[in-house]
């Protein structure tokens, strides 16, 4: 049987060489988890409602255009967000035909009912368009995101839709977590409105606002206390331009205070718009709105050509820099809210390591001194089967490119008390068959044999108790999942197969009478 | 070397009247302490909310934390050290959603009365209270998935009542590890349900063990009765338990004593989830075996 060990012996080492050239230098093949080098795990939730509801008011202005440019007398038009309905009332009855035969252009609206009065109509937008907009809302929020992130600048992040409308976002090693945030998060939403100087403010704000018009704030910091106060602003509600017209956005300094600005650029179309609105508003004053707050509202001086414009607003040069990649990297279709955050500084995730691997490394010393001290000899291929073991397990870490994680440390320290495990079950049984007078060969065999079945259904429980881990957990979790997995595989290889080879290495080379265990 | 004589004849079923009183008191109390606390006290993962863990260059005055997160409206909030003077870990039962950065808001609400750059942020978590009922479920559902497949396994291996036995046993461990965690205090966190699931694996690893040996000598009892076999199991298996046992617990202590405060509940639970899934091996799981045959 001696003779096995021709193959035995190549393949454990061959195994093990493996093992190290994958895992060496541990370094730059193990890569560590967000909680052991510092980064941040977002999960965000996209408010696909939003984006439906946003669809459904640009349909509805897009119906009111069609109706006015037949020249037919509309009396209101009102989008329905909880139905995602329409509702389109004429002044005449006799209107009604024409409308129907706008409404046949838009195929995913349908007609509903009829207002008892005989003036109006609903319609619906179909259950699959809605699921269409929800669905680009994620997959162009997702784009948005990663462009966003490609643009700040993190190494290897993970940015993927989970579940139908989260978006995971994982920044390893990032220094600004905050500011991550809200570049990330930001909608961005570009709007380009007049203000509406007709109605008065006051009144405005006393409750009374025109049907068409809103009011916004601007954010006015005072930079000698800090303290912001609000400026209100009474806006009409139509959107002249948007920000999907864009083609560049740029940090330019002001000459005169040096203060920083974002440049717009406009493509073609947003151009041209951008002149017609110019020239048809001179004198009367356009604001710029980001997200629903006013950042300027300057008083168009002349008609401008050219697709060019500036948003200032006593910026930081971070905001203006972060405000600039926002806008080139688009709106995002809907907004998002923060479901999940975990954020780890690089100090804490260095501190975590430091004391992982101090508790490992005194751990196994305890158990190596115990064992050799037990089993003398026989403690000593225990030891080196959990030394290869180890070694096994980075090994596999880093080909199923597995992060470590601090609970995946508590695994391997687990897998170092568990791995040694199977040895004692071995030499406590082959301690029993010598104790009945069996030679050493024979109690070998035998204690290697029996035990065998035993370590098999003690691992696969603990197994199966790790593969479940690893389907439900997440993050760090499923780092422990891992280790613990390939901790028990790794284990079973090393103490049942290599310390066996290994006693039946030492007799092949000179015939024992007494075994030192 | 030898801890235990190898020729030991402990009567343990002997002994099963009195330790199952023991495992009952205890459980009691400890679901006593459950109840009497209003459930579980989950943390952040199951509940939801906010939790912020500062370093400070020079270990700050708790109170005036506290005064200082008044000027912020942050809701309920505890603050406490966590691991050093210097550490402060600071609860907040609220989630925000929106994009505002609770941990330089929380920095800045300290402002006044530290250094500002005295104070770092280490780590912030959020959990949405959508996520919470999430991980929740799924942490519930990955227990009762666990023990599904190692009933399944067990009972396929060996014979229904070791699977309902080792159920048992388990079920027991994971009980009393709930008490202690309820009587000190402890928090349910994600971590600690992973540390239950390894509690279940090694409770099992250690009752199969037992087990085996019981089928073993089963096949060969000759004119020994049930009682008689499963002691004389134990005894030839009690080295290797004391050994297992004590060489998981060394790298554990290890993991408690040096692992940090963040894996500090975690091996907590480990350190006591081993002792007593070894204990209920020997005294619930075997006994239910003893049970079993005599309602049989």
């Amino acid at each position: 049987m001696y003779r096995d060990l021709k193959w035995k012996i190549p393949l454990i080492l061959a195994v093990v060489l493996g093992s190290v050239l994958l895992a060496y230098p541990l370094k730059e093949k193990i890569s560590l988890g967000l909680d052991l080098q510092g980064g941040m795990h977002l999960l965000l939730e996209v408010k696909v409602e939003k984006a439906v509801e946003a669809s459904l008011e640009r349909l509805a202005d897009d119906i009111k255009r069609d109706i006015f440019d037949d020249d037919l007398e509309l009396d209101r038009i009102k989008a329905i967000y909880e139905d995602r309905r329409v509702n389109v009332r004429m002044v005449d009855k006799l209107d009604l035909p024409p409308v129907k035969k706008i409404l046949d252009d838009y195929p995913f609206f349908s007609l509903v009912s009829e207002d008892s009065d005989g003036l109006g109509l609903v319609y619906q937008l179909s259950a699959d368009h809605v699921e269409q907009i929800e669905q680009n809302a994620v997959s162009q929020g997702l784009e948005t995101i990663r462009n966003r992130v490609d643009q700040f600048g993190v190494s290897e992040p993970t940015i993927q839709v989970q579940g139908e409308r989260r978006i995971l976002v994982q920044l390893p090693g990032i220094k600004d977590p905050e500011r991550a945030i809200n570049l990330i998060g930001k909608t961005a939403r570009l709007e380009f409105k007049l203000l509406d100087e007709e109605h008065s403010l006051e009144q405005a704000l006393s409750g009374n606002v025109p049907e068409d018009s809103e009011i916004l704030y601007q954010r006015v910091v005072d930079k000698e206390t800090g303290a912001v106060t609000k400026e209100p602003f009474l806006i009409r509600k139509r959107t002249v331009l948007t920000g999907e017209t864009l083609t560049g956005a740029e940090v330019r300094f002001d000459s005169d205070f040096n203060e920083p600005y974002v440049s717009l650029t406009f493509n073609s179309v947003g151009a041209m718009i951008f002149q017609q609105v110019t020239r048809e508003n001179i004198k009367k004053r356009l604001a710029i709105v980001l997200d629903g707050n006013v950042y300027s509202a300057p008083v168009i001086q002349d008609e401008i050509a050219g697709g060019r414009a500036q948003v200032t607003g006593g910026f930081t040069s971070a905001e203006a820099r972060d405000l600039a990649i926002v806008l080139r990297a688009g709106a995002l279709p809907a907004p998002v809210v923060i479901l999940e955050n975990r954020t780890v500084g690089p100090s804490l995730g260095k501190d975590s390591i430091d004391k992982g691997f101090t508790s490992i490394i005194y751990g196994s010393l305890l158990v190596v001194v115990f064992i050799i001290f037990y089993y003398r000899w026989s403690g000593v291929i225990a030891v080196t089967a959990l030394f290869l073991n180890i070694v096994l397990l980075a090994g596999a870490l880093a080909y199923f490119g597995a992060a470590l994680t601090l609970p995946g440390i508590a695994g391997i320290i687990l897998t170092v008390g568990m791995a040694i495990d199977a040895n004692v079950l071995i030499f406590e049984r082959i301690r029993e068959e010598v104790r009945i007078g069996k030679t050493v060969r024979a109690a070998i065999d035998a204690g290697f044999s029996k035990a065998f079945r035993t370590i098999v259904d003690a691992n696969t429980t603990t197994f199966i108790a790790a593969v479940v881990l690893f389907q439900f957990g997440t993050g760090p979790i499923k780092g422990f999942a891992i280790t613990l997995c390939i901790g028990i595989a790794a284990s079973m290889f090393t103490a049942v197969f290599v310390s066996r080879t290994i006693f039946d290495a030492t007799m092949s080379q000179r015939k024992l009478d007494k075994l030192s265990i | 070397m030898k801890i235990i004589n190898s020729d030991t004849h402990f009567d343990f079923m002997g002994k099963i009247k009195m330790t199952m009183a023991i495992s009952g008191l205890v459980i009691l109390i400890g679901l006593g302490s459950v109840a009497l606390s209003g459930g579980l006290k989950y943390g952040i993962d199951f509940a939801g909310g906010t939790l912020i863990q500062l370093q400070f260059k020079t270990p700050p005055d708790i109170e005036v934390i506290r005064d200082g997160l008044k000027t912020i409206s942050l809701g309920e909030s505890t603050i406490q050290e966590f691991g050093s003077k210097r550490d402060i870990l600071i609860r907040i039962q609220r989630s925000e959603e929106k994009l505002e950065a609770v941990g330089s808001k929380v920095r800045n609400s300290l402002g006044g009365k530290f250094n500002k750059e005295d104070i770092t942020i280490e780590r912030v978590e959020m959990v949405g209270p959508k996520v919470g009922r999430d991980l929740r479920e799924k942490a519930l559902l990955s227990i009762l998935y666990a023990i599904i497949g190692i009933v399944i396994y067990i009972s396929w291996r060996f014979e229904l009542q070791y699977a309902v036995a080792a159920i048992i046993a388990l079920v027991h461990d994971v009980l009393v590890t709930l008490g202690a965690f309820s009587i000190l205090d402890k928090e349910f966190t994600l971590v600690i349900i992973a540390a239950f699931l390894a509690i279940i694996g090694y409770s099992l690893n250690d009752t199969i063990v037992v087990f085996d040996r019981i089928r073993e000598n089963l096949r060969r009892r000759g004119k020994n009765t049930l009682v008689q076999t499963i002691n004389a199991s134990i005894n030839q298996t009690l080295s290797r338990t004391l050994l297992t046992s004590g060489t998981t617990l060394m790298v554990v202590a290890a993991l408690f004593f040096f692992g940090g405060e963040i894996i500090h509940d975690f091996s907590f639970a480990l350190l006591v989830g081993i002792l007593v899934g070894t204990y209920s091996s020997v005294f619930i799981a075997s006994a239910f075996l003893v049970y079993w045959d005599s309602r049989h």
